[in-house]
């Protein structure tokens, strides 16, 4: 049957499983518009700014695992998706950006609301495509969803001119997707995986250091597995979080720039690290020239651009974490008795951590008298559900977020790491929320960052997405502040928000329920009464307004040299 | 140290671009870029040459790869490949120097494409040293104008690219 290739598209949409898109319209896309008024397969959410239903399709895709999907319209509407597509590359998220184009015959001319998006994105985007004839969409969609999902996931871009959407042509959507440009190499090479296992137990001072790939790969349960089996210390970067449970004994939180002292402290005195699906970002190594001197490094990573790109490593293996994960158990299962002998060998090095975690916990001074931010997360954390799914904002809040609230579960944090994007909390959540409408979705954002997408609110309303949202409010870009405080003399230009915003009333204006407090005694019942309510809700706290984020290693300084209180 | 890069790619709309992006949004250098299809459909070759030490040189080739459109990346180490260019010279020649100039283009056996009474136009191919030793003999008669085409290179020996 012949159809116009708008509704192709969503036929493709269909074949994918996408069951959830986030889009805005205009004049390049109406006609995808006109086809998706009559398309039942397909929800449609109108977010309030294109930037936030870009947000909103990561969050959906980071949740899920399943490739998310934002529409735009040409011009300003493509542009305006940038900062989420850019969010979504650094952070290896699956997603497809459908955009709109000017007729292909005035492609180039200057058009109105003509912009090369995809020369503008090429250098956040994995992959991009123009299309040019009805007849390539089937093809091309196919493509797009193979690789923003496959090997190191990504952002890939479609663009979509007006006259194509409106061609004719039969639809197929084809079986199965063959480039034979791009084979992303899976299976970990059995050769090196068994060097691994040797290298591995021959090691008495091992940390298992794992990134946000894990989480990716969904190999948490592997991953387990073999922590426990080994009895291996983990600790895990921003983007890891979740995939190593933190309430197990063997787990040293987060390490780098704001981690864990006992996690920097075992990096830097460890004689082997399994690095798995991390990318030895400058937040985490600290300078580099000094980072774990004594260790061997395996590194285990689907993308080879990843390996020996900021660190020497003495074992590369590349492949998907699940596969290699798994290939290891069963080789130290072919020798489980060096494996009890390893295990009862490492009982020096579990006390010297566990010193360490003693000697200076993750902590905060508790306060009677205002609110302390840290004590917020942890009360959270005591009163929401097991299978509650946390977006953060950027700055302070995200960090105290990651210090204290305590993941167990993967892909129940979903938080913008690698560009850090201000803004990307609270449209996270809607996405998060569009997918799981039954768990709790709670955003926890700082009042400058909220700010960003606050438009947001209209949007959860008017969906029934009954996104909880927290504001840490210290009435301050908290995190820029504590730099100055730090490093500039506490000379605070521009960090402080002036004028105080009714969150309560603001939340009232979008038709939700909005609750604040600055009193301690206070946050336990503000909590409970966000949670009961059916619908949105904003949580304010007024929280303690020089609260820092500690410990800390300052830029450029090693792992080791952290400051643990100033 | 200099690197000649060969560079099999999908005949696709934008190829060209990435890869250029690739090395100016990292700070790259590129001495020279070629590119024309080759005797497979819809593929083409680039020859790229470029330099930096290695670690930057093996994230480079890493990071090509990585391109979707990419289908295989070639370093020639040093003697792994043959290397051509071409280079189209034209040169002031009047009076004792138009003998000169002839001598030269003897030497290297390259052709006298086009003739004024003032000036030569030469066409001259060879390895790319080659193409710098002539240049140097030339640029004392006046060089008036140069174009190069940037190194082409095919690996040595009876096998493919593909092997
Ligand atoms: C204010 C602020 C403070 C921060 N402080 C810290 C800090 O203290 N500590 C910290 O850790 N981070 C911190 N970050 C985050 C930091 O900037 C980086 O985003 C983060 O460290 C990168 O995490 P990662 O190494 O896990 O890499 P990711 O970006 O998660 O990369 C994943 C890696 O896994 C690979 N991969 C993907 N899928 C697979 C698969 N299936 N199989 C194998 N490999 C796969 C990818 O190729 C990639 O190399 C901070 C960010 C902000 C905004
Ligand atoms: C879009 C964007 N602009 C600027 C920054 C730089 N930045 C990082 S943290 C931060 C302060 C955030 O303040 P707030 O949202 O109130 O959170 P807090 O640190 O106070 O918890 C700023 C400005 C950024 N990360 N993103
Ligand atoms: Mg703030």
């Amino acid at each position: 049957m012949k159809m116009n290739g708008a509704r192709i598209v969503l036929e493709c949409l269909k074949k994918e499983g996408v069951d959830t898109v986030f889009g805005y319209p205009g004049g390049t896309v109406i006609n995808l518009y006109d086809e998706l008024y009559s398309f039942k397969d397909i929800r449609h959410i109108l977010p309030r700014h294109e930037q936030a239903g870009t947000h909103a399709a990561d969050g959906y895709a980071r949740a899920t695992g399943r490739v998310g999907v934002a529409i735009a319209t040409s011009g300003p509407g493509a542009t305006n998706t940038v900062t989420g597509i850019a969010t979504a590359y650094m952070d290896s998220i699956p997603m497809v950006i459908i955009t709109g184009q000017v007729p292909t015959a005035l492609i180039g001319n200057d058009a109105f609301q003509e912009v090369d998006i995809i020369g503008i994105t090429r250098p956040c985007t994995k992959h991009s495509f123009l299309i040019r004839d009805v007849n390539d969409i089937a093809g091309i969609m196919k493509k797009a969803f193979y690789i923003a999902r496959s090997g190191r996931p990504g952002p890939v871009l479609v663009d979509l001119p007006k006259d194509v959407q409106i061609a004719q042509a039969e639809f197929s959507y084809p079986e199965t997707v063959e480039i034979r440009s791009y084979k992303p190499n899976l299976a970990g090479h059995p050769k090196q995986v068994e060097k691994a296992v040797g290298m591995l137990l021959s090691a008495q001072r091992p940390v298992v250091y794992v990134g946000g790939g894990a989480v990716l790969g969904n190999a948490a349960e592997e991953l387990t597995a073999l922590a426990r089996k080994l009895a291996l210390p983990v600790t895990t970067t921003l983007m890891g979080l979740g995939s190593f449970p933190e309430n197990d004994p063997l787990s040293l939180g987060m390490l780098g720039m704001h981690g864990a002292y006992c996690a920097n402290m075992a990096m830097t005195n460890s004689d082997l690290i399994i690095a798995i699906g991390a990318r030895f970002d400058d937040r985490v190594t600290g300078k580099v020239a000094t980072f774990a001197p004594h260790a061997k490094i395996i590194h285990i990573d689907v993308d080879p651009t990843s390996i020996k790109k900021n660190v020497r490593v003495d074992l590369p293996i590349v492949g998907d974490v699940r596969d290699v994960l798994d290939k290891m158990i069963k080789q130290v299962d072919k020798g489980s008795v060096k494996a009890a002998e390893f295990r009862d060998a490492l009982a020096p090095w579990h006390e010297e951590i566990a010193g360490w975690k003693a000697k200076h916990p993750i902590g905060y001074k508790q306060s009677t008298t205002v609110i302390k931010p840290q004590f917020v997360i942890q009360k959270l954390r005591e009163l929401s559900d097991d299978d509650a799914i946390i977006s953060t904002d950027v700055g302070q809040h995200q960090m105290w977020t990651a210090q204290f609230f305590q993941f167990n579960r993967p892909r129940t944090l979903l938080t913008s790491g690698g560009l850090g994007t201000m803004g990307f909390g609270l449209p996270a959540a809607m996405g998060a929320q569009a997918a799981f409408p039954d768990r709790q979705v709670i955003t926890i954002c700082g009042d400058g960052g909220v700010q960003m997408n606050i438009q947001e609110m209209a949007t959860l309303v008017q969906n029934r997405l009954p996104v909880k949202i927290v504001i840490l409010n210290n009435n301050f870009l908290g995190m820029v502040r504590q730099w100055q405080e730090l490093f500039f003399d506490k000379r605070y230009s521009s960090t402080c928000m002036e004028l105080p915003i009714d969150f309560v009333k603001l939340a009232e204006a979008y038709g939700a329920k909005g609750f604040s407090t600055s009193k301690p005694g206070e946050v336990e019942k503000v909590i409970k009464q966000g949670f009961k309510e059916k619908g949105p809700v904003i949580m304010e706290f007024k929280i303690a307004r020089e609260e820092k984020v500690l410990p800390m290693v300052p830029a450029g300084a090693s792992l080791n040299e952290m400051v643990l209180n100033a | 140290m200099q690197h000649t890069i060969s560079v099999l790619v999908e005949n696709e709309f934008g190829v060209l671009s990435r890869v250029a992006n690739l090395f100016s949004g990292r700070g790259f250098n590129i001495d020279s870029l070629t590119v024309a299809p080759t005797n497979e459909e819809g593929l083409s070759r680039m020859t790229i040459v470029t330099r930096g030490d290695e670690q930057i040189l093996e994230q480079i080739t890493k990071q090509l790869n990585k391109l979707i459109d990419i289908i295989k990346v070639i370093d020639f180490t040093d003697g792994s490949a043959i290397e051509r260019e071409m280079a189209l010279v034209k040169v002031t020649a009047e009076d004792e120097s138009r003998a000169e100039v002839l001598r030269i283009v003897d030497i290297f056996r390259a052709k006298i494409i086009d003739v004024t009474p003032k000036s030569y136009t030469i066409e001259a191919t060879g390895n790319p040293v080659k193409i710098d030793a002539i240049l140097e003999l030339l640029r004392p008669l006046g060089l008036k104008e140069l174009v190069r085409t940037g190194a082409v290179a095919i690996g040595r020996g009876a096998k493919g690219w593909k092997g």
